[in-house]
């Protein structure tokens, strides 16, 4: 089976995760002013209490348990993060 | 264990005039208590006229000091203690609730609100959130929830179990879990003071909040549960200078030396390990740097902490206020009036 290309993927994730997070979070509003590298928690889009919910609609979502040693601002605190931190995850799970 | 700062000649916190140490926070307790005491007689019996107060009494400190200050400013006759354990509750609590209410000369009450919490479904709702996280957790089982991640990662929640035998485990717990878990243990702050409204009713008393600076900032309190109340006479003090005025008021040693605890869970659980992240001493004085602009070096020299660690406490300190707004705010409305 041919290997998903890097950059489709991670653009895929992303939108998804763009489109639960206006629909959870902001009550469907529109998100087109969230940039990919802006910190969910800079900008009051996400609390602690969304992070648990993020982290749970992603380990539904895509089938993986985020380790404890994961959950840092860098994996999972914007689009790119989770990106990058899915994508990785995904593909490790598969080799 | 308690700290050491002790009454100074001062009335408010000092500006560090070289490096942050534990003296800006010492206060004149003679003076704070004067000027708390005259407050408590004009916001009792002008802003609200009531004719005395209720306080919720569970031997902790902020409390107990909050029943002295009262009974103080008030007269010991218009304060009515209620020590309200339920089945999790501490034996010392009610044991120290009594001991404080005895040693102030107060009408004291105590109401077991277990059964109530039992009909309302409290237990039951709490226990089948942890039985998803561990099936084997049942009768015989304790459990507490401690804060993990806090330093420089994201605050996630573990779920720390004891089986009868008495063997210890934890997982993380998931977000349904950890909301359901919280908000059935949120039924005992907010049966607490559905008892304290009551019998603040009865006798045309307000109720007393008792939250110190720390909860009140990091908005540690339940809405319309403990952090429902008509006065807050120690909102504004750090957890240490309630520590000193415990001492002042001539508490009870056991009183000025007990560890915070939430008395929520069954298994013993510091505030610290739930919510704070830090031990009081070093959240207080992260608190203060914060409110009075200090750099981060500045504090992490005086907590025993590196620069980076005290600039996590300022991010997290700034996290809890934006995740606890909704705590503090009153019904919204849609449309000015």
């Amino acid at each position: 089976m041919e290997a998903i290309k890097p950059q489709i993927a991670q653009e895929a994730i992303k939108a998804q995760v763009r489109q639960y997070i206006s629909a959870n979070f902001l009550m469907g509003a529109n998100v087109a002013e969230l940039r990919d590298d802006d910190s969910f928690m800079g900008q009051n889009v996400i609390d602690s209490a969304g992070v648990l919910e993020l982290i749970a609609y992603l380990e539904q979502i895509y089938g993986i348990e985020v380790d404890e040693d994961e959950m840092i601002p860098d994996n999972l605190d914007s689009l790119n993060g989770i990106g990058h931190y899915l994508q990785r995850k995904l593909n490790s799970a598969r080799a | 264990m308690a700290s050491d700062i002790t009454c100074s000649e001062s009335l408010t916190a000092r500006a560090p005039e070289k490096a942050l140490d534990a003296s800006v926070l010492d206060i004149d307790c003679a003076a704070e208590t004067a000027l708390i005491s005259a407050r408590l007689v004009e916001i009792v019996g002008r802003v609200l006229r009531r004719r005395g107060v209720v306080v919720a009494v569970s031997g902790g400190i902020d409390s107990s000091v909050c029943a002295a200050l009262a009974a103080r400013a008030l007269g010991r006759e218009r304060v009515l203690a209620l020590l309200l354990p339920e089945h999790d509750s501490s034996k010392d609590s009610t044991r120290l609730g009594r001991l404080v209410a005895e040693h102030l000369g107060l009408d004291y009450r105590v109401e077991d609100i277990g059964p109530a919490l039992e009909a309302i479904g409290c237990y039951r709702w709490r226990d089948e959130a942890m039985r998803r996280v561990f099936p084997a957790y049942g009768a015989g089982w304790r459990s507490k929830i401690v804060i993990a991640g806090a330093q420089g990662g994201l605050t996630y929640f573990k779920l720390v179990v004891q089986s009868p035998s008495g063997e210890t485990r934890e997982e993380r717990m998931g977000a349904q879990e950890y909301f359901q878990v919280v908000a059935a243990t949120n039924f005992k702050q907010r049966l607490r003071k559905t008892l304290e409204y009551f019998h603040a009713d009865r006798l045309n008393y307000a109720v007393t909040g008792t939250p110190n600076r720390l909860e009140y900032d990091q908005g540690f309190f339940v809405k319309n549960g403990d952090g429902s109340a008509d006065v807050k006479p120690i909102a504004h003090l750090y957890k240490t200078q309630v520590y000193a005025l415990a001492r002042h008021l001539g508490l009870p040693a056991e009183i000025c030396s007990a560890r915070p605890t939430t008395d929520t869970y069954s298994l013993p659980q510091g505030q610290d390990e739930f919510y704070f992240g830090l031990p009081y001493d070093k959240m207080d004085l992260a608190l203060w740097a914060l409110n009075h602009e200090l750099s981060a070096e500045a504090l992490a020299g005086a907590i025993g902490v590196t620069p980076a660690q005290a600039e996590r406490a300022y991010a997290d300190i700034r996290s809890k206020r934006r995740a606890t707004t909704y705590l503090h705010l009153a019904p919204q409305l849609v449309a000015p009036l």
